[in-house]
């Protein structure tokens, strides 16, 4: 058997069903599976054991809806020379990359194999920041212009070196890592769950529901525990509204870029409604708190879910008003329109995923392909756009939030105010030897959690993967030939995670 | 001397007005009015921090700047009353002394080294470049229609009488109004707002001034919107009304300048910044619009 396949989201497995190939039967499987479009790379990362690495290779197939493990193991020795897969399927380089700097593997035929985020324990430290090598292009007409890590707005640090001629970009490399705090190493150290599901919270600011339902799916998983119906349409329901409320300050975001007051500060007043919503939910306007595995702290009461109504009905009317505006202004659309563009075919090589990839065309959206919760009773539908530009970035981001508006409103007729959801489970006994995977459609797109535990059941390894970490490339792609004036529109377009990327 | 005193006082209260309109058109109650003002008064008692990498060029801009925006006040009549310096063909020293303040500005900027500033330093030349041949044309076609050379005496003579020099009078003030705002570094060429480095033109040039050098440059953008208001109300304000009469419609021109600009700002976005120098070029093409007109109407005057 050359790998093993699931249908299950979340599913865990003994970590010995998963097949181990040789290196050479390993490439030419990924060849294999990655022939067919529908395929991409969910996760592929190494461990360290004792006296070997181990690589898994988590495929996700979207129309078959399974995910698909397989992997390879590399005796621990001096220096280990493996051919790179990137040169025939692209979307593995950041991947490969990775693995590249934190065990000191070197993927021959890579053709860019440089440091993601300097990990703390990376294989070489003598690759500082200081030394990033950086693509240049002698030439007396081109220009480099480099941006960050400080910014002259409040956006987190990353570094930005375009190539330029006279205003057109040619080029961008974006250099992050600055970001890095060792969350996957901390998921491994901190013993207690409360404090896992604190540090899953915080692995993106924006995107603290995401990350901790996709953090909860893999913990009950291996702990065996079934989660109820009424608590897992509560969960949705949280997902969906750190979704509505993200795309909202996002088209706020989209306007202040091109200087357009009006829609900003109408958006902006929009989105503080649904996070209060939030925090009249759970006390914290970020979802902070509201998932934990096994239970929750926060039922929805009969009061919240009608203010919770009342408060979606009002947005909702406003928001479709002031989009209305927006994409009916033709300064906005000149702005907007063929500006920034990822082809259908770009985002297939990069294995781009969530809004980048749905914005191009490409029907990616782990709530259809790869459903877990209460989007399993019904089949839900992706909004999927064309264009690829900027312009479908913002359709697409006020199109998901009618969807999630009206995906909120048929939960809701579910669940009766019914407060009697057990609490918590504090330290479930995780399943021995096992190997855990999750995923999650976070409003950015599919976040995707991987655990290992050992004899014990205590996780030895954790493996986080945020969307933004396909994505990043998308943007470098999108800003090829554009004005450089407008890379800060492409950028807030994408609004992709550093310390995500990061970790 | 009268404009001087009268646009200083505008310049008190424009950045302010600016604020108030785009606030309280996007539903906030707004700073108060004398808010930029207590910014750059705050600014003016700090020290400049000045990089190492600059040389004189880079301290002597922001003087030579608001310096040039002085003179230049001082070149600028009051409806019906001569400028301090009154001579022929003044508009030409009015339109290159505020081009030296802008090259010093331009060049301070490029003296930093820094990538963005070079941007900025070149887009902003563009700019000015473009809205040169607009500006000209214009004051050409006053002078045509009047057969005058000096400010005073074109506007002394140019009165919105009849309809064909109201057509001119209102083309003038338009191109006026847009010629300022691109001079001042707002929408649509310029978001004076934005916080993005790479898309900055004004903004991205005082980035490394600090402290009294950026009040000077502040104080030197208010007073350019006064001057701008000036030259619009030269053209607007009959000479024959009562001095007092003048002065109060000066201001309320000046504020309803303002409120224009505020209200251009919150309901439209930015242009793309390829198509600025097409937009800038319009203006040229309006002004050549004014000017066969008054061609027009001249040989009319011969026939």
């Amino acid at each position: 058997m050359k790998s093993i396949e699931t249908g299950n989201n979340p599913s865990s497995v003994r970590l010995t069903n998963i097949p181990v190939l040789d290196y050479e039967e390993f490439f030419s499987q990924v060849d294999e599976l990655m022939q067919v479009e529908s395929n991409h790379c969910l996760n592929y990362f190494a461990v360290s054991f004792d006296d070997h690495y181990r690589f898994i290779c988590c495929i996700g197939c979207d129309e078959k809806h399974t995910i698909i493990l397989f992997s390879h193991e590399q005796p621990k020795t001096k220096e280990i020379r493996l051919k790179s897969i990137t040169p025939i399927h692209f979307q593995f380089h950041v991947f490969e990359r990775e693995i590249a700097e934190n065990f000191g593997i070197v993927f021959t035929g890579h053709p860019w194999l440089k440091p993601v985020r300097y990990a703390f324990d990376r294989a070489s430290t003598g690759m500082v920041m200081d030394n990033y090598p950086f693509f240049s292009i002698d030439s007396e007409e081109l220009h480099e212009v480099g941006v960050g890590p400080v910014h002259a707005g409040i956006i987190e640090p990353g570094h930005f070196r375009f190539i330029c001629n006279g205003e057109k970009v040619l080029h961008l490399e974006i250099q992050l890592g600055y970001q890095h705090r060792g969350i996957e190493r901390l998921f491994v150290e901190k013993p207690l769950l409360i404090q896992k599901a604190i540090l899953s919270e915080s692995i993106a600011g924006d995107t603290a529901i995401g990350h901790s339902l996709c953090h909860t799916g893999l913990i009950e998983v291996l702990g065996g525990l079934d989660s109820i119906d009424s608590l897992s349409a509560e969960r949705i329901i949280a997902l969906e509204f750190e979704r509505i409320a993200v795309h909202i300050g996002d088209t706020a975001a989209l306007c202040t870029d091109i200087g357009y007051q009006f829609g900003q500060v109408v958006n902006e007043a929009l989105r503080t409604i649904i996070i209060n919503t939030t925090q009249l939910w759970c006390g914290n306007r970020f979802g902070k708190g509201l998932i934990r595995a096994g239970g929750t702290h926060y039922p929805l009461t009969k009061e919240t879910l009608i203010k919770m109504k009342g408060n979606l009905d009002e947005v909702m009317e406003r928001y479709l008003q002031i989009t209305e505006r927006i994409f009916s202004m033709s300064s906005v659309l000149g702005r907007f329109e063929t500006i920034g563009k990822v082809t259908l075919k770009q985002a297939l090589r990069i294995g781009a995923v969530g809004m980048a990839a749905r914005s191009s065309g490409l029907k990616r959206d782990i709530r259809w392909s790869h459903p877990f919760g209460m989007y399993n009773k019904n089949e839900f539908d992706p909004v999927t756009l064309q264009k690829g530009d900027v312009w479908s970035r913002a359709m697409l981001r006020k199109q998901e939030v009618e969807r999630s508006v009206a995906v909120i409103h048929d939960l809701i007729k579910l669940l009766h105010g019914d407060v009697t959801v057990s609490p918590p489970v504090n330290e479930p006994k995780l399943q021995p030897g096992s190997f855990a995977i999750s995923l999650t459609e976070g409003w950015r797109g599919e976040i995707c959690h991987t655990a290992i535990t050992d004899k014990e059941g205590r996780i030895i390894h954790y493996k986080v993967k945020d969307p933004s970490f396909h994505n990043w490339m998308a943007l470098a792609l999108a800003v090829r030939g554009q004005e450089i004036s407008d890379f800060p529109l492409c950028n807030k377009s994408f609004n992709l995670s550093y310390c995500g990327n990061d970790l | 001397m009268i404009v001087l005193i009268l646009a200083i006082f505008t310049a008190l209260f424009f950045p302010g007005i600016i604020v108030r309109v785009k606030s309280i058109l996007s539903g906030r109650k707004g700073p108060g009015l004398m808010q930029p003002w207590k910014n750059i008064l705050l600014l003016f008692r700090k020290g400049s921090v000045i990089s190492k990498t600059t040389s004189f060029i880079f301290r002597i801009a922001p003087v030579i700047y608001l310096s040039t925006i002085l003179v230049s006040l001082l070149l600028l009549p009051f409806p019906g009353l001569p400028s301090l310096f009154d001579f022929t063909a003044d508009f030409i020293l009015l339109a290159y002394l505020l081009a030296l303040g802008k090259f010093f500005f331009i060049i301070g900027a490029m003296d930093t080294g820094s990538s963005f500033e070079g941007m900025g330093a070149n887009r902003e030349a563009l700019y000015s470049l473009l809205a040169e041949p607009a500006f000209f044309i214009l004051f050409g076609t006053l002078a045509l229609l009047t057969g005058h050379l000096s400010m005073h005496s074109i506007f002394n003579y140019f009165q919105m009488s009849g309809y064909d020099s109201v057509i001119i009078g209102i083309i003038a003030v338009y191109i006026l109004i847009q010629i300022g705002m691109i001079e001042n570094s707002r929408m649509p060429v310029d978001d004076p707002k934005t916080h993005l480095e790479l898309t900055m033109i004004h903004e991205v040039m005082v980035l490394d001034h600090s402290g009294f050098d950026l009040a000077l440059i502040q104080t030197g953008t208010a007073l350019k919107f006064a001057l701008y208001g000036t030259l619009i109300a030269n053209i607007l304000i009959p000479v024959s009304w009562e001095i007092p009469g003048r002065i109060a419609v000066y201001l309320l021109i000046q504020v309803i300048f303002a409120t224009i600009i505020g209200i251009l700002e919150s309901f439209r976005a930015r242009k793309k910044l390829m198509k600025n120098p097409q937009f800038i070029a319009t203006l040229s093409s309006i002004a050549l619009v004014a000017f066969i007109i008054s061609l027009l109407m001249i040989s009319k005057l011969i026939q």
